[in-house]
Parts: C-alpha cells; structure tokens; sequence
C-alpha cells in the first residue's frame, strides 16, 4: 500500500505495530496538542456506532484538528442511491483523511484503493476493526509491560466474534499461549487454529470455563455470546450462563491477570468482578483514544516523537 | 506419444488452432463462456462426456485457426484446473502444456458472500489464491476463502 491507510490489522509487520503502541504510549502522556492543525478528519459512518465515532473524533479534536462527517447513512447521499465510490470521491475533496465504518465487508479496503487520501477502517461489517486491535494490543502491553511470552484465554463467541481473530493474527508476533474456550456452536474456526499450528502456536481448546484455565492465564479476554448466533434457541439456554465470569472464579489467579472485554458486556461478566483489580475493560476503552491518536497520526505521516 | 495425440484429437482433426483438453465435463460450458466462444465466428468443436482413462469422463475444446494469450487460458484453471493447452499447427501438436491458476484472478470470481462490497457496488471483483493444489480464493476485498466446489464464476 503506498499510503498509510489501516484496514486490516494484517496490514501492518511486527515493527509497525510496535511504532503504533510506542506513540500510543506517548499519547497517553500528551493528549492535547496541535499536531492536527489545518487538518480536516472526515467521519463517515454508514452505520452508527456511536462508541467508536466519539472516540475517533475525540481523537482529532485532542490532537487540534476539525471534524466533518455523518454518522448514519439515513443523512448521506447513500440513500439517494449514490455509489460508495462517489461518496469516498467528493468527502476527498475536501478532507484530509477519512474514517469510515461501513456495514457492507470490503467496503474501506475498496474505498482506500480508490480516494487519493488515506483511509481509516473503522469497521466494516464482521470483517476487520484494526483500532480495536491496536486497543487491545496497547492494553495488553500497558497491563503486562510486554507483549511477548504471554497466556491469552479468549471466552465466549470464538465463531463470529472478530475481535478475537484479528487479536489472535496480531499476537503471532508475540509468541503467545492460547486458550480458547467456547462451546461447540461457537468454538474457534479451523482457519485460525490452522494459522496457529502454521507459525507454531500452543493453544488448547476447551468447554469448560474452569479456574484451572483462569490461574494460568495473564489476559482473559471475554466476548459477549449473542442469542442470534444459535441455530438451536436450546442450546444457547442451556450455554448462555456457562461462560460467565464472576469475581470469586478469580480467587486464585496471577497478580498481572486482566480481564479485557470489547464491549459492550450484557451478563458475561458479573457486575461484582468491576470491584476486582482485574477488571480492565473500562481502562481498555479509554486507552482507544490513544491508540486512534497514534493511528491517526501515522495515517497522516505525523510523527510526535520527531 | 503422436499416435496417442492423432487419436485424443480425432474428434475433428484441427489444422490449425487451440485445443483445451481434460476439461471436467461439467465445466465445459463455462470455458466456453469465459473464454468468449460464444461470439467468435471461427469454428468451435465442443466435445462433452466424452470417455477419459484418467478422468472417468471429460470435455474437450477445439477452437480453429486462433490462439489466446497466455492469462486468459489460465484463467480456466480455475474450473478446470487440471486442463491442458494443445496448439496445432499443420494438423501437430507444436506446444502443449497444463494451464496454471494466476495468483489473483481480476473479475472472474463472484464472491459468495452477500455481505461483500464487491455484490453492492458496481465495481471489479479481485481474489487471491491462497492454496493453489486445491484452489482456494480468497476475496480482497471482504477477505472471505471460498473452496473450489463454491466457485461461481461472473
């Protein structure tokens, strides 16, 4: 790719990566300043998603640059039944990058090989979502003061659930342990337990949402099981309670273990465990902010630390 | 081995031309549909179950007096993939050789997901091979594999 764009968390190496969370790092400590100026950041969401939006445009707004945009298709030309090519065309005439989520697969990776500026995805249906990767990434790194050598057990919707994969492709550079636990419906695809086993990856697989697998495990990373994945309304009922984390399944664990959690939650983790000092999915969210800082900024070919 | 040719080709014997051989017999008439055939207004001999000791039946192409490049040939390996090239001229097999699968095939492959970008907008569909012995694609775009028994052709 010959600009900066970010649409799939593959897009970047191991020494990418790093650079992002370095500055994401440095966000943290400096979230305010000018490194944005003159500089217009479109939003278009063609679907809403008010959490990632905010946090993006927080994002240019603390780094001092403007925001355009629209945050549901209902207000674009969309509905007027203008291509998506059109739209990415004219909001380049005008802005200097844009961030886009999309409901339809494919559509940021087509619309960053079409718009002479960069493209951010921001979502695009259940395909990719590389800033919540790079959260993810910087609140492992953050939590753990490393990324290598680490234990992740990832609960709940392994089948559907793209965080989890993307997290799982970004990680191999790390040589990391997995665990994955979820109930048949929704266990881990064979495609990534096949990319594991090709870079040589240790995972196991189990049912059993155990605190033999908890006290081993430095980053617990649940996902919310949604009823609409099952086939069979039964077997979600009887699942549904069985990947739940409460705060006394954490008695044993590591000192480092965090729970991350995209979120949002529904049950999967009771309200007792936000008392722990294991819960980190609220930290997690805000450390978004710094990462779309450094995402932003690399897009833009800004660097702070220069 | 020439022998062997004179009664493989038998079929109508070509002067000049292409013949595309060991074609599934099922994939036959999308050859024909990809290569164009249908509108060239050279003479086309299609020949379809017809008795194969390797395949158990194939299909086979004859197309006169016209030679394609090389990337659109390989283009059939997708359906065909283990379809071999025959040029003849002067009624000999001057070339022969088995078509290879590109690494990324441009608006030959429709992607199965209804979800995908390239099934809303009017626009070029791209996938990437990413196992060539059983020829599995996948989409650039929506990043969906598709197995060789779900490829459908545009």
């Amino acid at each position: 790719m010959d600009n900066k764009s970010l649409i799939s968390i593959s897009d970047l190496n191991k020494d990418e990566i790093l650079a992002l969370l370095q500055r994401a790092q440095y966000f943290e400590q400096n979230p305010n300043s000018h490194l944005l100026q003159g500089k217009v950041v479109a939003t278009l969401f063609f679907e809403p998603s008010t959490r990632t939006r905010l946090s993006f445009e927080t994002a240019v707004n603390r780094l001092g640059g403007r925001v355009i945009g629209f945050s549901d298709a209902k207000t674009s030309s969309q509905s007027k039944g203008e291509t998506l090519k059109d739209t990415i065309m004219m909001v380049s005439n005008y802005a200097d990058l844009i961030v886009m989520r999309h409901y339809l697969e494919g559509a940021a990776r087509y619309a960053s090989e079409i718009a002479p500026i960069p493209i951010i995805n921001a979502g695009d249906g259940a395909n990719q979502h590389p800033s919540q990767t790079m959260l993810d990434l910087y609140s492992i790194y953050k939590t753990q003061g490393r990324l290598t050598d680490l234990t992740i057990t990832m609960v709940g919707d392994l089948k559907y659930g793209r965080t989890v994969h993307s997290l799982l492709e970004a990680m191999h550079y790390f040589n990391p342990t997995f665990n994955f636990v979820a109930c048949d419906e929704l266990k881990m695809p064979e495609q990534y337990k096949q990319f594991c086993r090709g870079k040589g990856i240790a995972y196991q697989e189990t049912r059993d949402f155990s605190e033999e697998i908890i006290n081993q495990t430095d980053i617990l990373y649940m996902t919310r099981v949604q009823r609409e994945r099952f086939s069979d309304i039964m077997e979600y009922e009887r699942v549904k309670n069985l990947y739940n984390l409460h705060a006394a399944m954490l008695q044993g664990c590591r000192p480092n273990l965090k729970v991350l959690h995209p979120l949002p939650r529904i049950t999967e983790i009771s309200q007792d465990v936000d008392d722990t000092p294991q819960a980190y999915y609220f930290e997690q969210a805000r450390n978004g902010l710094y990462a779309r800082q450094a995402i932003i900024c690399r897009a833009l070919g800004i660097d702070p630390l220069l | 081995m020439k022998l062997n040719n004179k009664k493989e080709l038998a079929v109508a014997a070509l002067e000049n031309g292409t013949v595309i051989d060991h074609i599934p017999s099922k994939s036959v008439f999308k050859v024909v549909n990809l290569l164009g055939l249908k509108d060239l207004n050279v003479s086309v001999t299609i020949g379809y179950n017809l008795d194969s000791r390797r395949m158990g039946t194939k299909g086979i192409i004859k197309v006169a007096d016209m030679t394609f490049p090389e990337h659109v040939l390989n283009r059939i390996a997708v359906i065909a993939p283990n379809a071999v090239i025959n040029i003849i001229r002067d009624y000999a097999v001057v070339d022969k050789h088995p078509v290879t699968l590109p690494d990324e095939l441009i608006d030959i492959v429709q992607c199965n997901n209804p979800q995908c970008i390239t099934n809303n907008e009017p626009m070029r569909t791209r996938f990437h091979v990413v196992d060539r012995d059983n020829t599995v694609l996948r989409c650039h775009f929506c990043e969906h594999t598709v197995s060789h028994d779900e490829i459908t052709l545009k």
